[in-house]
């Protein structure tokens, strides 16, 4: 198992937002994470690389663990966090930089890569999500799918172990959506990928799993057709109706 | 007051004028202190001095009630020329260039000028003190024997405590002043010494406005009668003021002809403005990175370091700057001995360093928090975030405020002249009094400033604007 989950809990304040989540990932899986919104699939996702402390269970990743309460900034993360690439669904693209800059930096700054060569991979990756020729562009000359896929590509620059994306086509027109979801189609395969969103028909035709978070809880996991077609929890159920 | 009083008091002579007024107004400086015009101790609302004697033993002669106006020292023959008092009684010293200004008594005091040294100094004339620092005040007599002597390095000061004090300190190597001045101030320091007593004579006179010739009369007749009944050597006793040494002096020392605004004045004024721009820069340059740690104690430090940077900044902010400097400059001379040029620069960076910090936190509150969560998740130490990703943009988002700042910073470093820096406001003050005109050096003196603003502001905005085009807005998801 590349990822392992056990017994997450997470509350905000009073309020739970994670009620003891369990799970795992074999390498090359690529997850559909779904369900209603305020289900805890943000959360859970940020618990995993470290943003988010969360209260009790554990989370391993590639044989590197993370307990409860470790702090946002501990030093200890920076290891895990160089196995798991995060996406998130505002891009989050660092403006003064241009998109190779992006691209290279933690190839650069965090392992240690020669500028050079990096650049060179950080090219390479920008075909890989088909923008070869906005290499040079700013954040803010580029479309809100072509940012997406930039952030994609930055990700993938560190050669993550798990692949993480936070619904990365909310904030896109359904064009851009098409643009990103084709990239994250021809990743599907070559790397694990663990993509919360709301794209029905991605989850049942790309995913290898999906997995259904409703009010903290993990209450389906399973094969896209035995999930969406036949649920087992009530709640998967209403969930389903009001999606497709 | 009706249009005829109101007329007669323009057109009368000086005598009907203050009569018509019931009062005759006085000008002087309460900074000047003790003897002269001060607060009493024991009573701060009461004025006493040997001045405010001889003026209250002048007024019943005049017929009138005497009362005293606060003024600036080095302004108090414009401020008498525009109208707002009628006599100058304020240590006011009798020279040629004066005379032909304003009317002035009969002397009504006569002191030496006194040059006072470390105790056992081997400097002890002004030929031995070339090459060295001399302080005094500006605009007095002493200043301007100095002014007459090349190669010495005048180092001015607006009160007279502070001259001794720093020759106590090293600062200087002699302070040339009068005797009276000397005798409080100066020997009373058990390691100051005079080393010459009598290097020139001068005499206090009350200085009156042109056309008042009439109140001059009367004042110099009221003079020569307390003289000759001894009240004025009762005052003086009194005050116990000190007696003129025995032997005689030059009686005039060789002065130098008045002042008037040409080249050599520009001269000045221009090196004026290279101080003023040397300082303000290099203040500056330390307070950014002062200001920027301050800020990063205060939003990433822990617990303590956040309480001193939050402290440090509202103590700075919330004291007036002129304050700190004399703080840095005498106040702590003792325990650190700084330079005056060094203790400006260090007073302006430590005070606008307070400022930068609220600029430079400002702008890194203002990058949106996925930047820095987006550099963490790539396995950037939090060190490499601020200075990779954080830095870079905040940098663009302070840069207007910090321009603001130097500019602002630019006309604030006029203040450092109280610690002895001759900078371009000071020059311009010195001048308009030695060329009695405020005039064309106040517009020399704007046009400089203006013109080290004005390319810092057109700098900054094309600086900014190179920034924009690289790049600048924070990226914003749209809504799905």
């Amino acid at each position: 198992m590349i990822l392992r989950v056990k017994g997450l809990r997470k509350s905000f304040g009073a309020r739970p937002v994670l009620r003891g989540i369990d799970a795992d990932i074999a390498r090359g899986e690529t997850i559909a994470l779904v369900g209603p919104s305020g289900g805890g699939k943000s959360t859970f996702l940020r618990c995993l690389n470290g943003l988010e402390p969360f209260d009790a269970g554990s989370v391993e990743i590639d044989g590197l663990s993370l307990g409860p309460r470790t702090r946002q900034d501990a030093a200890g993360l920076r290891p895990l966090r160089e196995r798991v690439g995060l996406v998130f669904q505002g891009f989050h693209l660092f403006p003064h930089l241009t998109a190779l800059q992006n691209v290279a930096l933690a190839p650069v700054h965090v392992r240690g890569e020669a500028r050079h060569p990096a650049e060179q991979r950080a090219r390479t990756l920008l075909q890989r999500v088909g923008l070869a020729d906005r290499a040079e562009a700013r954040p803010r000359q580029l479309s809100g799918g072509e940012q997406q896929r930039v952030a994609i590509a930055r990700a993938l620059a560190m050669e993550p172990q798990v692949l993480m994306l936070d619904e990365p086509t909310s904030a896109l027109d359904p064009q851009m959506r098409g643009e990103v979801l084709a990239v994250l189609r021809a990743l599907s395969g070559t790397c694990t990928l663990l993509v919360v969103t709301h794209e029905m028909s991605f989850a049942r035709n790309v995913a290898t799993r999906i997995w259904v978070f409703d009010e903290g809880k993990l209450v389906e996991d399973g094969p896209p057709a035995q999930v969406t077609e036949n649920p087992r929890s009530e709640r998967a159920r209403a969930f389903f109706r009001g999606a497709t | 007051m009706g249009a005829l009083p109101l007329a007669l008091l323009l057109a009368a002579s000086g005598l009907a004028r203050i009569r018509a007024q019931g009062e005759v107004r006085w000008g002087g400086d309460l900074q000047g202190g003790e003897p002269y015009v001060f607060r009493d101790p024991r009573d701060p609302e009461k004025l006493v001095g040997f001045e405010v004697d001889l003026v209250r033993a002048l007024a019943p002669s005049l017929g009138v009630r005497e009362r005293f106006v606060h003024n600036d020292w080095s302004n108090l023959v414009p401020s008498l020329e525009r109208g707002d008092f009628d006599l100058i009684v304020n240590g006011l010293e009798d020279t040629q260039a004066l005379r032909r200004r304003i009317l002035l008594s009969r002397p009504y005091f006569a002191f030496a000028e006194q040059l006072v040294v470390r105790r056992g100094s081997t400097l002890r004339t002004l030929d031995a003190l070339r090459g060295h620092r001399v302080g005094t005040l500006a605009s007095s007599l002493a200043h301007q024997i100095l002014r007459g002597r090349q190669g010495i390095e005048i180092v001015l000061y607006g009160g007279q405590e502070e001259p001794y004090r720093d020759l106590q300190l090293g600062r200087t190597d002699a302070v040339l002043l009068d005797s009276l001045i000397a005798a409080r101030y100066g020997l009373t320091k058990p390691d100051l010494e005079l080393a010459d007593g009598d290097m020139a004579r001068g005499s206090y006179v009350i200085g009156m406005r042109k056309g008042d010739e009439d109140l001059r009369d009367a004042v110099d007749s009221a003079l020569l009668r307390l003289e000759t009944e001894g009240e004025l050597r009762r005052i003086f006793a009194r005050w116990r003021l000190p007696e003129l040494p025995a032997q005689a002096a030059p009686a005039q020392p060789d002065l130098p002809p008045p002042a008037t605004f040409d080249r050599a004045q520009v001269v000045l004024f221009v090196r004026a403005a290279g101080i003023t721009l040397a300082i303000s820069l290099l203040a500056m340059a330390l307070a950014v990175p002062l200001g920027l740690l301050l800020a990063l104690a205060r939003l990433h430090g822990r617990a303590p370091a956040r309480f001193l940077a939050h402290g440090y900044i509202e103590l700075f902010r919330g004291t007036p700057v002129l304050l700190q400097l004399f703080i840095l400059y005498y106040g702590i001379a003792p325990i650190v001995h700084l330079s005056a040029p060094a203790a400006a620069i260090l007073g302006l960076a430590l005070n606008y360093g307070a400022y930068e910090a609220e600029v430079h936190r400002a702008a890194l509150q203002a990058i949106p928090s996925g930047q820095a969560e987006a550099a963490a998740s790539l396995g950037l130490s939090r060190a490499q975030a601020l200075r990779l990703v954080l830095l870079p943009q905040a940098v663009r988002t302070a840069l207007p405020a910090m321009t603001n700042d130097l500019i602002a910073l630019l006309k604030d470093s006029s203040l450092v002249s109280v610690i002895t820096v001759v900078e371009l406001t000071k020059q311009m003050t010195i001048t308009a009094v030695d060329v009695r005109s405020w005039a064309l050096p106040g517009a020399l003196c704007a046009a400089l400033y203006f013109a080290m603003s004005y390319p810092l502001a057109r700098l900054a905005a094309r600086l900014e604007a190179r920034l924009e085009a690289a790049g600048e807005e924070p990226v914003v998801a749209q809504a799905a």
